[in-house]
Protein backbone atom coordinates (compact mmCIF):
# COMPACT_ATOMS: atom_id res chain seq x y z
CA UNK A 1 0.00 0.00 0.00
CA UNK A 2 2.51 2.03 0.81
CA UNK A 3 5.03 3.72 -1.89
CA UNK A 4 8.06 4.40 0.21
CA UNK A 5 10.61 4.83 -2.44
CA UNK A 6 8.53 7.45 -3.04
CA UNK A 7 7.78 9.30 -0.26
CA UNK A 8 11.47 9.52 0.73
CA UNK A 9 11.79 10.49 -2.75
CA UNK A 10 9.56 13.27 -2.34
CA UNK A 11 11.09 14.84 1.28
CA UNK A 12 14.88 14.58 -0.02
CA UNK A 13 13.64 17.18 -2.85
CA UNK A 14 13.54 20.17 -1.03
CA UNK A 15 17.54 19.92 -0.02
CA UNK A 16 18.46 18.09 -3.43
CA UNK A 17 20.53 20.28 -5.45
CA UNK A 18 21.18 17.25 -8.22
CA UNK A 19 17.84 16.84 -8.10
CA UNK A 20 16.99 20.78 -9.14
CA UNK A 21 20.36 20.73 -11.24
CA UNK A 22 18.53 17.75 -13.14
CA UNK A 23 15.40 19.75 -13.67
CA UNK A 24 17.18 22.93 -15.05
CA UNK A 25 18.81 20.52 -17.42
CA UNK A 26 15.23 18.77 -18.43
CA UNK A 27 13.71 22.83 -18.92
CA UNK A 28 17.44 23.68 -20.89
CA UNK A 29 17.09 20.34 -23.11
CA UNK A 30 13.37 21.05 -23.80
CA UNK A 31 14.50 24.89 -24.56
CA UNK A 32 16.67 23.34 -27.47
CA UNK A 33 14.66 21.10 -28.88
CA UNK A 34 11.78 24.14 -29.70
CA UNK A 35 14.52 26.16 -30.67
CA UNK A 36 16.83 24.28 -32.79
CA UNK A 37 14.47 21.31 -33.59
CA UNK A 38 12.15 23.31 -36.18
CA UNK A 39 9.11 22.60 -35.19
CA UNK A 40 6.63 25.34 -35.01
CA UNK A 41 5.36 26.47 -31.61
CA UNK A 42 1.88 25.08 -32.22
CA UNK A 43 3.83 21.73 -32.42
CA UNK A 44 6.29 22.24 -29.13
CA UNK A 45 6.30 25.92 -27.95
CA UNK A 46 9.48 26.56 -26.05
CA UNK A 47 9.69 27.39 -22.19
CA UNK A 48 9.58 30.92 -23.04
CA UNK A 49 6.52 31.06 -25.00
CA UNK A 50 4.89 29.07 -22.27
CA UNK A 51 6.23 31.28 -19.77
CA UNK A 52 4.88 34.23 -21.48
CA UNK A 53 1.19 32.75 -22.22
CA UNK A 54 1.40 31.87 -18.25
CA UNK A 55 2.04 35.60 -17.33
CA UNK A 56 -0.69 36.76 -19.79
CA UNK A 57 -3.37 33.79 -18.53
CA UNK A 58 -2.21 35.19 -15.23
CA UNK A 59 -2.92 38.70 -16.22
CA UNK A 60 -6.20 38.76 -17.59
CA UNK A 61 -7.93 36.57 -15.10
CA UNK A 62 -8.41 33.90 -17.37
CA UNK A 63 -6.18 30.84 -15.19
CA UNK A 64 -7.66 31.99 -11.84
CA UNK A 65 -10.89 31.56 -13.05
CA UNK A 66 -10.62 28.01 -14.55
CA UNK A 67 -8.08 26.91 -12.17
CA UNK A 68 -10.45 28.03 -9.38
CA UNK A 69 -13.29 25.90 -10.67
CA UNK A 70 -11.28 23.33 -11.33
CA UNK A 71 -9.54 23.35 -7.52
CA UNK A 72 -13.08 23.67 -6.09
CA UNK A 73 -14.65 20.21 -8.26
CA UNK A 74 -11.53 18.15 -7.03
CA UNK A 75 -11.91 19.77 -3.04
CA UNK A 76 -15.40 19.18 -2.96
CA UNK A 77 -14.57 15.82 -4.91
CA UNK A 78 -12.34 14.44 -2.98
CA UNK A 79 -14.11 15.36 0.64
CA UNK A 80 -16.96 13.75 -0.73
CA UNK A 81 -15.74 10.36 -1.79
CA UNK A 82 -13.06 10.27 0.99
CA UNK A 83 -15.32 10.70 3.65
CA UNK A 84 -18.05 8.69 2.47
CA UNK A 85 -15.24 6.10 1.67
CA UNK A 86 -13.86 6.26 5.17
CA UNK A 87 -17.15 5.67 6.64
CA UNK A 88 -18.57 2.89 3.93
CA UNK A 89 -15.12 1.45 4.61
CA UNK A 90 -15.56 1.21 8.16
CA UNK A 91 -18.73 -0.46 8.58
CA UNK A 92 -17.42 -2.94 5.37
CA UNK A 93 -14.03 -4.12 8.14
CA UNK A 94 -16.77 -4.34 10.91
CA UNK A 95 -18.90 -6.67 9.20
CA UNK A 96 -18.45 -9.79 6.88
CA UNK A 97 -22.13 -10.03 5.73
CA UNK A 98 -21.71 -6.09 4.88
CA UNK A 99 -18.52 -6.65 2.76
CA UNK A 100 -20.07 -10.01 1.13
CA UNK A 101 -23.42 -8.03 0.18
CA UNK A 102 -21.56 -5.18 -1.37
CA UNK A 103 -18.28 -6.58 -2.82
CA UNK A 104 -20.00 -7.50 -5.82
CA UNK A 105 -20.62 -3.92 -6.37
CA UNK A 106 -16.89 -2.92 -5.19
CA UNK A 107 -15.20 -4.73 -7.57
CA UNK A 108 -17.57 -4.20 -10.62
CA UNK A 109 -16.59 -0.54 -10.21
CA UNK A 110 -13.54 -1.23 -9.35
CA UNK A 111 -13.70 -2.80 -12.98
CA UNK A 112 -15.41 -0.28 -14.87
CA UNK A 113 -12.78 2.68 -16.32
CA UNK A 114 -14.31 5.57 -15.09
CA UNK A 115 -13.11 7.71 -18.09
CA UNK A 116 -15.49 5.42 -20.31
CA UNK A 117 -18.74 6.20 -17.90
CA UNK A 118 -17.56 10.28 -17.46
CA UNK A 119 -19.85 10.97 -20.86
CA UNK A 120 -22.64 8.75 -19.07
CA UNK A 121 -22.03 11.08 -16.28
CA UNK A 122 -22.15 14.32 -17.98
CA UNK A 123 -25.32 13.30 -20.07
CA UNK A 124 -27.43 12.82 -16.90
CA UNK A 125 -26.27 15.52 -14.77
CA UNK A 126 -25.26 18.37 -16.80
CA UNK A 127 -22.44 20.25 -18.04
CA UNK A 128 -22.01 21.74 -14.23
CA UNK A 129 -19.16 21.08 -11.64
CA UNK A 130 -21.93 18.59 -10.12
CA UNK A 131 -20.81 15.89 -12.94
CA UNK A 132 -17.23 16.61 -12.27
CA UNK A 133 -17.71 16.59 -8.62
CA UNK A 134 -19.24 13.56 -8.79
CA UNK A 135 -16.19 11.68 -10.94
CA UNK A 136 -13.94 13.19 -8.38
CA UNK A 137 -15.55 11.73 -6.07
CA UNK A 138 -16.13 8.06 -7.66
CA UNK A 139 -12.39 8.19 -8.20
CA UNK A 140 -11.11 9.00 -4.68
CA UNK A 141 -13.69 6.56 -3.29
CA UNK A 142 -12.24 3.13 -4.28
CA UNK A 143 -8.62 3.77 -2.69
CA UNK A 144 -9.59 5.24 0.39
CA UNK A 145 -12.38 2.68 0.96
CA UNK A 146 -9.95 -0.29 0.52
CA UNK A 147 -7.20 1.54 2.74
CA UNK A 148 -9.76 2.29 5.31
CA UNK A 149 -10.47 -1.33 5.52
CA UNK A 150 -7.14 -3.14 5.26
CA UNK A 151 -6.23 -0.61 8.39
CA UNK A 152 -9.71 -1.33 10.62
CA UNK A 153 -8.70 -4.77 9.83
CA UNK A 154 -5.18 -4.89 10.93
CA UNK A 155 -5.96 -3.07 14.96
CA UNK A 156 -4.21 -5.82 16.91
CA UNK A 157 -6.39 -8.38 18.47
CA UNK A 158 -4.29 -7.87 21.72
CA UNK A 159 -4.68 -3.93 21.68
CA UNK A 160 -8.28 -4.55 21.26
CA UNK A 161 -8.26 -6.96 24.14
CA UNK A 162 -6.54 -4.80 26.04
CA UNK A 163 -9.45 -2.18 25.76
CA UNK A 164 -11.79 -4.79 26.74
CA UNK A 165 -9.98 -5.77 29.51
CA UNK A 166 -10.34 -2.33 30.85
CA UNK A 167 -14.08 -1.99 30.25
CA UNK A 168 -13.48 0.77 27.15
CA UNK A 169 -16.98 2.04 25.10
CA UNK A 170 -17.26 1.60 21.69
CA UNK A 171 -16.33 5.14 21.28
CA UNK A 172 -13.52 4.83 23.27
CA UNK A 173 -12.66 1.65 21.12
CA UNK A 174 -13.29 4.02 18.04
CA UNK A 175 -11.75 7.16 18.87
CA UNK A 176 -8.62 5.81 21.12
CA UNK A 177 -7.94 2.69 19.35
CA UNK A 178 -9.19 2.05 15.97
CA UNK A 179 -8.74 5.43 14.58
CA UNK A 180 -5.19 5.74 15.62
CA UNK A 181 -4.27 2.42 14.55
CA UNK A 182 -5.67 2.98 11.38
CA UNK A 183 -4.13 6.06 10.58
CA UNK A 184 -1.25 5.08 8.63
CA UNK A 185 -2.81 3.33 6.12
CA UNK A 186 -5.47 5.51 6.01
CA UNK A 187 -3.49 8.68 4.98
CA UNK A 188 -1.78 6.04 2.51
CA UNK A 189 -4.89 5.78 0.60
CA UNK A 190 -5.82 9.39 1.42
CA UNK A 191 -2.40 10.18 -0.82
CA UNK A 192 -3.48 8.35 -3.77
CA UNK A 193 -6.65 9.42 -3.91
CA UNK A 194 -5.30 12.89 -3.41
CA UNK A 195 -3.80 12.20 -6.50
CA UNK A 196 -6.04 10.60 -8.55
CA UNK A 197 -8.85 13.68 -7.54
CA UNK A 198 -7.18 15.68 -10.45
CA UNK A 199 -7.21 13.00 -13.10
CA UNK A 200 -11.11 12.90 -12.12
CA UNK A 201 -11.77 16.41 -12.63
CA UNK A 202 -10.28 16.48 -15.53
CA UNK A 203 -11.78 13.57 -17.00
CA UNK A 204 -14.69 15.29 -16.69
CA UNK A 205 -13.73 18.63 -17.67
CA UNK A 206 -13.11 16.68 -21.12
CA UNK A 207 -16.02 15.40 -21.80
CA UNK A 208 -18.26 18.47 -21.25
CA UNK A 209 -17.31 21.31 -19.38
CA UNK A 210 -16.97 25.44 -20.23
CA UNK A 211 -15.16 26.11 -17.67
CA UNK A 212 -12.08 24.57 -15.73
CA UNK A 213 -8.34 23.66 -16.34
CA UNK A 214 -9.41 20.58 -18.60
CA UNK A 215 -11.74 22.85 -20.87
CA UNK A 216 -8.86 25.33 -21.24
CA UNK A 217 -7.12 22.05 -22.82
CA UNK A 218 -9.26 21.49 -25.07
CA UNK A 219 -9.55 25.71 -26.11
CA UNK A 220 -5.95 25.84 -26.67
CA UNK A 221 -5.80 22.48 -28.75
CA UNK A 222 -9.03 23.75 -30.94
CA UNK A 223 -7.14 27.21 -31.37
CA UNK A 224 -3.80 25.80 -31.91
CA UNK A 225 -2.57 27.54 -28.74
CA UNK A 226 -0.22 25.04 -27.17
CA UNK A 227 1.31 27.24 -25.20
CA UNK A 228 -1.73 27.31 -23.32
CA UNK A 229 -2.32 23.91 -23.52
CA UNK A 230 1.10 23.55 -21.38
CA UNK A 231 0.23 26.31 -19.09
CA UNK A 232 -3.31 24.17 -18.27
CA UNK A 233 -1.19 21.23 -17.65
CA UNK A 234 1.87 22.27 -15.67
CA UNK A 235 -0.84 24.31 -13.35
CA UNK A 236 -2.60 20.74 -12.76
CA UNK A 237 0.76 19.25 -11.87
CA UNK A 238 1.27 22.46 -9.46
CA UNK A 239 -2.39 21.55 -8.12
CA UNK A 240 -1.59 17.39 -7.71
CA UNK A 241 1.54 18.09 -6.17
CA UNK A 242 0.02 20.49 -3.35
CA UNK A 243 -2.55 18.28 -2.76
CA UNK A 244 -0.24 15.20 -2.21
CA UNK A 245 2.02 17.61 -0.35
CA UNK A 246 -0.66 18.29 2.17
CA UNK A 247 -1.41 14.95 3.08
CA UNK A 248 2.61 13.96 3.18
CA UNK A 249 2.63 16.80 5.76
CA UNK A 250 -0.78 15.15 7.75
CA UNK A 251 1.56 12.22 7.88
CA UNK A 252 4.57 13.40 9.03
CA UNK A 253 2.47 15.79 11.62
CA UNK A 254 0.41 12.71 12.76
CA UNK A 255 3.15 9.81 12.20
CA UNK A 256 5.77 10.95 14.06
CA UNK A 257 5.76 8.11 16.26
CA UNK A 258 6.22 5.86 13.29
CA UNK A 259 9.65 3.73 12.86
CA UNK A 260 11.05 6.61 10.13
CA UNK A 261 14.47 4.09 9.00
CA UNK B 1 -5.73 -18.20 54.45
CA UNK B 2 -8.40 -15.75 55.87
CA UNK B 3 -12.09 -17.07 55.89
CA UNK B 4 -13.63 -15.93 52.52
CA UNK B 5 -12.68 -16.27 48.83
CA UNK B 6 -12.46 -13.01 46.82
CA UNK B 7 -12.69 -15.13 43.85
CA UNK B 8 -14.52 -18.46 43.24
CA UNK B 9 -14.96 -20.50 40.21
CA UNK B 10 -16.96 -23.46 39.74
CA UNK B 11 -16.86 -25.97 37.15
CA UNK B 12 -15.81 -23.76 34.67
CA UNK B 13 -15.87 -25.61 31.10
CA UNK B 14 -14.41 -23.83 27.72
CA UNK B 15 -15.57 -25.62 23.75
CA UNK B 16 -14.74 -23.88 21.22
CA UNK B 17 -16.13 -24.64 17.79
CA UNK B 18 -14.68 -26.61 15.66
CA UNK B 19 -15.66 -29.57 12.88
CA UNK B 20 -16.06 -32.03 15.03
CA UNK B 21 -18.66 -31.48 17.24
CA UNK B 22 -16.28 -28.65 19.44
CA UNK B 23 -12.61 -28.15 21.14
CA UNK B 24 -13.04 -28.65 24.76
CA UNK B 25 -10.55 -26.66 25.89
CA UNK B 26 -11.79 -26.33 30.14
CA UNK B 27 -13.46 -28.88 32.06
CA UNK B 28 -14.75 -28.20 35.02
CA UNK B 29 -12.48 -26.50 36.53
CA UNK B 30 -12.58 -25.35 39.69
CA UNK B 31 -10.42 -23.08 42.37
CA UNK B 32 -10.62 -20.08 44.95
CA UNK B 33 -8.10 -17.15 45.27
CA UNK B 34 -8.23 -15.26 48.32
CA UNK B 35 -7.76 -11.47 48.83
CA UNK B 36 -4.03 -10.63 48.50
CA UNK B 37 -3.34 -14.03 46.94
CA UNK B 38 -0.60 -14.48 44.56
CA UNK B 39 -1.60 -17.72 42.46
CA UNK B 40 0.28 -19.06 39.91
CA UNK B 41 -1.24 -21.22 37.12
CA UNK B 42 1.18 -23.92 35.37
CA UNK B 43 0.00 -26.52 33.10
CA UNK B 44 1.15 -27.54 29.07
CA UNK B 45 0.72 -25.39 26.70
CA UNK B 46 -2.84 -25.54 25.51
CA UNK B 47 -4.49 -27.08 28.21
CA UNK B 48 -6.14 -23.54 28.59
CA UNK B 49 -4.95 -21.47 30.99
CA UNK B 50 -4.97 -18.38 28.32
CA UNK B 51 -8.66 -18.82 28.20
CA UNK B 52 -9.07 -19.55 31.82
CA UNK B 53 -7.90 -15.77 32.17
CA UNK B 54 -9.73 -14.63 29.25
CA UNK B 55 -12.81 -15.61 31.21
CA UNK B 56 -12.23 -14.07 34.54
CA UNK B 57 -11.35 -10.34 32.27
CA UNK B 58 -14.75 -11.01 30.33
CA UNK B 59 -13.08 -11.28 27.01
CA UNK B 60 -15.11 -14.89 26.74
CA UNK B 61 -18.18 -16.15 27.91
CA UNK B 62 -17.48 -19.64 29.86
CA UNK B 63 -19.69 -22.66 27.97
CA UNK B 64 -20.75 -23.54 31.46
CA UNK B 65 -19.78 -22.48 35.53
CA UNK B 66 -19.44 -19.73 37.04
CA UNK B 67 -17.07 -16.98 38.28
CA UNK B 68 -18.05 -15.11 41.15
CA UNK B 69 -16.44 -12.07 42.31
CA UNK B 70 -17.11 -11.51 46.44
CA UNK B 71 -16.35 -7.80 45.45
CA UNK B 72 -19.18 -7.21 43.48
CA UNK B 73 -20.13 -8.64 39.66
CA UNK B 74 -17.17 -7.01 37.25
CA UNK B 75 -14.14 -5.82 39.49
CA UNK B 76 -11.59 -3.79 38.16
CA UNK B 77 -9.22 -5.80 36.03
CA UNK B 78 -5.45 -5.29 35.66
CA UNK B 79 -3.99 -7.46 32.64
CA UNK B 80 -0.58 -8.15 30.87
CA UNK B 81 0.35 -10.29 28.46
CA UNK B 82 3.17 -11.86 27.23
CA UNK B 83 3.36 -8.87 24.31
CA UNK B 84 3.72 -5.38 26.66
CA UNK B 85 0.85 -4.82 23.83
CA UNK B 86 1.94 -0.66 23.99
CA UNK B 87 0.08 1.62 21.61
CA UNK B 88 2.88 2.35 19.02
CA UNK B 89 1.20 6.04 19.17
CA UNK B 90 1.22 7.03 22.77
CA UNK B 91 4.40 8.15 24.57
CA UNK B 92 5.46 6.11 27.62
CA UNK B 93 3.33 8.05 30.02
CA UNK B 94 0.08 8.18 27.74
CA UNK B 95 0.53 4.30 27.49
CA UNK B 96 0.45 3.98 31.46
CA UNK B 97 -1.78 6.24 31.97
CA UNK B 98 -4.55 4.84 29.43
CA UNK B 99 -6.73 3.27 32.02
CA UNK B 100 -7.15 6.62 33.65
CA UNK B 101 -8.19 8.23 30.67
CA UNK B 102 -10.76 5.37 29.90
CA UNK B 103 -12.18 5.68 33.25
CA UNK B 104 -12.44 9.70 32.95
CA UNK B 105 -9.61 9.93 35.98
CA UNK B 106 -7.47 12.46 34.20
CA UNK B 107 -6.83 14.35 37.57
CA UNK B 108 -3.85 15.99 38.89
CA UNK B 109 -3.75 13.59 41.85
CA UNK B 110 -3.73 11.11 38.91
CA UNK B 111 -0.58 12.24 37.42
CA UNK B 112 1.27 12.55 40.35
CA UNK B 113 0.23 8.42 40.55
CA UNK B 114 1.21 7.89 37.14
CA UNK B 115 5.08 9.81 37.94
CA UNK B 116 4.96 7.50 40.98
CA UNK B 117 4.61 4.06 39.19
CA UNK B 118 7.42 5.19 37.04
CA UNK B 119 9.75 5.53 39.87
CA UNK B 120 7.90 1.58 41.01
CA UNK B 121 8.82 0.17 38.05
CA UNK B 122 11.76 2.20 37.79
CA UNK B 123 11.19 4.06 34.30
CA UNK B 124 11.92 7.31 35.31
CA UNK B 125 13.02 9.74 32.89
CA UNK B 126 11.22 7.76 30.06
CA UNK B 127 7.97 9.73 30.12
CA UNK B 128 7.97 11.00 26.64
CA UNK B 129 9.66 7.89 24.72
CA UNK B 130 7.89 6.27 22.20
CA UNK B 131 7.32 2.57 22.51
CA UNK B 132 9.74 1.81 19.86
CA UNK B 133 12.86 2.95 21.48
CA UNK B 134 11.97 0.69 24.81
CA UNK B 135 13.82 -2.38 25.59
CA UNK B 136 11.54 -5.59 25.83
CA UNK B 137 11.92 -5.76 29.60
CA UNK B 138 11.36 -1.77 29.93
CA UNK B 139 8.19 -2.09 27.77
CA UNK B 140 6.80 -4.88 29.83
CA UNK B 141 7.35 -2.72 32.86
CA UNK B 142 5.58 0.07 30.89
CA UNK B 143 2.22 -2.71 30.74
CA UNK B 144 2.56 -4.06 34.47
CA UNK B 145 2.38 -0.29 35.94
CA UNK B 146 -0.78 0.73 33.16
CA UNK B 147 -1.95 -2.65 34.41
CA UNK B 148 -1.50 -1.09 38.56
CA UNK B 149 -2.09 2.57 37.66
CA UNK B 150 -6.10 2.44 37.88
CA UNK B 151 -6.23 0.63 41.66
CA UNK B 152 -7.00 -2.88 40.01
CA UNK B 153 -8.86 -5.42 42.27
CA UNK B 154 -7.76 -8.25 40.45
CA UNK B 155 -4.29 -8.27 38.33
CA UNK B 156 -4.30 -11.05 35.76
CA UNK B 157 -0.81 -12.30 34.00
CA UNK B 158 -0.74 -13.95 31.28
CA UNK B 159 3.04 -15.14 30.49
CA UNK B 160 3.79 -11.58 31.56
CA UNK B 161 7.86 -12.16 31.04
CA UNK B 162 7.34 -14.98 28.75
CA UNK B 163 9.13 -12.83 26.18
CA UNK B 164 11.74 -11.69 28.08
CA UNK B 165 15.71 -13.14 28.29
CA UNK B 166 16.45 -15.15 31.18
CA UNK B 167 18.54 -12.40 33.33
CA UNK B 168 15.83 -9.53 32.17
CA UNK B 169 13.11 -12.05 33.77
CA UNK B 170 14.94 -12.73 37.01
CA UNK B 171 15.30 -9.04 38.03
CA UNK B 172 11.33 -8.96 36.90
CA UNK B 173 10.48 -11.62 39.46
CA UNK B 174 12.02 -9.48 42.07
CA UNK B 175 10.18 -6.38 40.66
CA UNK B 176 6.79 -8.04 40.82
CA UNK B 177 7.31 -9.43 44.13
CA UNK B 178 8.54 -6.03 45.38
CA UNK B 179 5.39 -4.15 43.92
CA UNK B 180 2.85 -7.47 44.75
CA UNK B 181 3.84 -6.39 48.44
CA UNK B 182 3.18 -2.92 48.22
CA UNK B 183 0.30 -3.17 46.76
CA UNK B 184 -1.33 -5.49 48.30
CA UNK B 185 -3.34 -7.04 44.99
CA UNK B 186 -4.53 -10.64 44.24
CA UNK B 187 -2.94 -11.99 41.41
CA UNK B 188 -3.86 -14.97 39.18
CA UNK B 189 -0.28 -15.62 36.85
CA UNK B 190 -0.21 -17.96 34.34
CA UNK B 191 3.46 -19.39 33.72
CA UNK B 192 4.90 -22.61 32.08
CA UNK B 193 8.25 -21.56 34.38
CA UNK B 194 8.07 -23.91 37.33
CA UNK B 195 11.06 -21.60 39.19
CA UNK B 196 8.94 -18.93 38.66
CA UNK B 197 5.95 -20.32 39.85
CA UNK B 198 7.75 -20.91 43.11
CA UNK B 199 9.14 -17.54 43.54
CA UNK B 200 6.18 -15.46 43.36
CA UNK B 201 3.23 -17.57 44.03
CA UNK B 202 1.33 -18.26 47.44
CA UNK B 203 -0.21 -20.96 46.15
CA UNK B 204 0.30 -23.19 42.97
CA UNK B 205 -2.21 -24.49 40.55
CA UNK B 206 -1.22 -27.26 37.92
CA UNK B 207 -3.39 -27.88 35.02
CA UNK B 208 -3.90 -31.48 33.02
CA UNK B 209 -3.25 -31.69 29.11
CA UNK B 210 -6.26 -30.45 27.59
CA UNK B 211 -9.27 -30.46 28.28
CA UNK B 212 -7.73 -28.59 31.19
CA UNK B 213 -8.30 -29.77 34.66
CA UNK B 214 -6.83 -28.69 38.01
CA UNK B 215 -5.01 -31.84 38.83
CA UNK B 216 -2.60 -29.85 41.85
CA UNK B 217 -3.12 -27.41 43.92
CA UNK B 218 -0.26 -26.51 45.84
CA UNK B 219 0.77 -23.98 48.70
CA UNK B 220 4.06 -22.94 48.40
CA UNK B 221 5.06 -22.28 51.99
CA UNK B 222 8.55 -20.47 51.63
CA UNK B 223 9.18 -17.56 53.49
CA UNK B 224 9.13 -14.35 52.02
CA UNK B 225 10.54 -12.19 50.71
CA UNK B 226 12.53 -14.79 48.42
CA UNK B 227 15.92 -14.22 47.13
CA UNK B 228 17.92 -16.00 44.16
CA UNK B 229 19.12 -18.11 46.56
CA UNK B 230 15.96 -19.87 47.66
CA UNK B 231 15.97 -21.86 44.78
CA UNK B 232 19.02 -23.79 46.07
CA UNK B 233 17.21 -24.81 49.19
CA UNK B 234 16.01 -28.22 49.84
CA UNK B 235 12.50 -27.26 50.42
CA UNK B 236 12.53 -25.35 46.95
CA UNK B 237 13.98 -28.60 45.46
CA UNK B 238 11.09 -30.92 47.01
CA UNK B 239 8.00 -28.18 45.67
CA UNK B 240 9.81 -27.96 42.51
CA UNK B 241 9.64 -31.87 42.20
CA UNK B 242 6.45 -32.28 42.97
CA UNK B 243 5.33 -29.71 40.59
CA UNK B 244 7.45 -31.39 37.74
CA UNK B 245 5.46 -34.59 38.43
CA UNK B 246 2.23 -33.43 38.27
CA UNK B 247 2.79 -31.43 34.94
CA UNK B 248 4.40 -34.71 34.10
N1 LIG C 1 -10.69 -18.39 20.14
C1 LIG C 1 -10.42 -19.71 20.04
N2 LIG C 1 -11.02 -20.45 19.09
C2 LIG C 1 -10.74 -21.77 18.99
N3 LIG C 1 -9.91 -22.44 19.78
C3 LIG C 1 -9.28 -21.76 20.75
C4 LIG C 1 -9.49 -20.35 20.93
N4 LIG C 1 -8.74 -19.93 21.96
C5 LIG C 1 -8.08 -21.03 22.42
N5 LIG C 1 -8.41 -22.12 21.70
C6 LIG C 1 -7.91 -23.49 21.93
O1 LIG C 1 -8.16 -23.84 23.27
C7 LIG C 1 -7.06 -24.54 23.82
C8 LIG C 1 -6.54 -23.82 25.04
O2 LIG C 1 -5.98 -22.60 24.64
P1 LIG C 1 -5.23 -21.61 25.65
O3 LIG C 1 -6.14 -21.26 26.74
O4 LIG C 1 -4.68 -20.51 24.85
O5 LIG C 1 -4.06 -22.55 26.18
P2 LIG C 1 -2.75 -22.17 27.00
O6 LIG C 1 -2.80 -20.72 27.32
O7 LIG C 1 -2.79 -23.05 28.21
O8 LIG C 1 -1.60 -22.54 26.14
C9 LIG C 1 -6.02 -24.65 22.72
O9 LIG C 1 -6.13 -25.92 22.13
C10 LIG C 1 -6.42 -23.58 21.75
O10 LIG C 1 -6.07 -23.96 20.44
MG1 LIG D 1 -1.55 -19.11 26.72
Amino acid sequence: MEPKHLRSLTTTTGRNWLGLASLAAGILAWWAAARFGGLPAFILPSPIQVWMRFVRALTDGSLFLHAGVTLFEILIGLLVGALSATVLGYLVAKSRTLERVLSPYLVASQAVPLVAIAPLLVIWFGPGMFSKVLICALIVFFPVLVNTVVGVRAVPTALHNLMLSLRATPRQILLKLEIPAALPVFLGGLRIGATLSVIGAVIGEFVGADKGLGFLINVGRGQFDTALVFVAVFTLIALALVLYGIVALAERRFLVWQDTN
Amino acid sequence: MSAAPFLTVRELSAVFPDKNGGLRALDEVSFEVYPREFVCVLGPSGSGKSTILRILAGLLAPTAGEVIFSAGPQPKIGMVFQEANLMPWRSVIKNLTLPLELAGLETEAAREKAGDMMDLVGLDGFEEYWPRDLSGGMAQRVAIARALIHDPDLLLLDEPFGSLDALTRERMWTELSHIWQAKQKTVLMVTHSISEALFLADRVLVLTQRPGKVKLDLEVELPRPRKEEIRYTPQFGRLARKLKKAIG
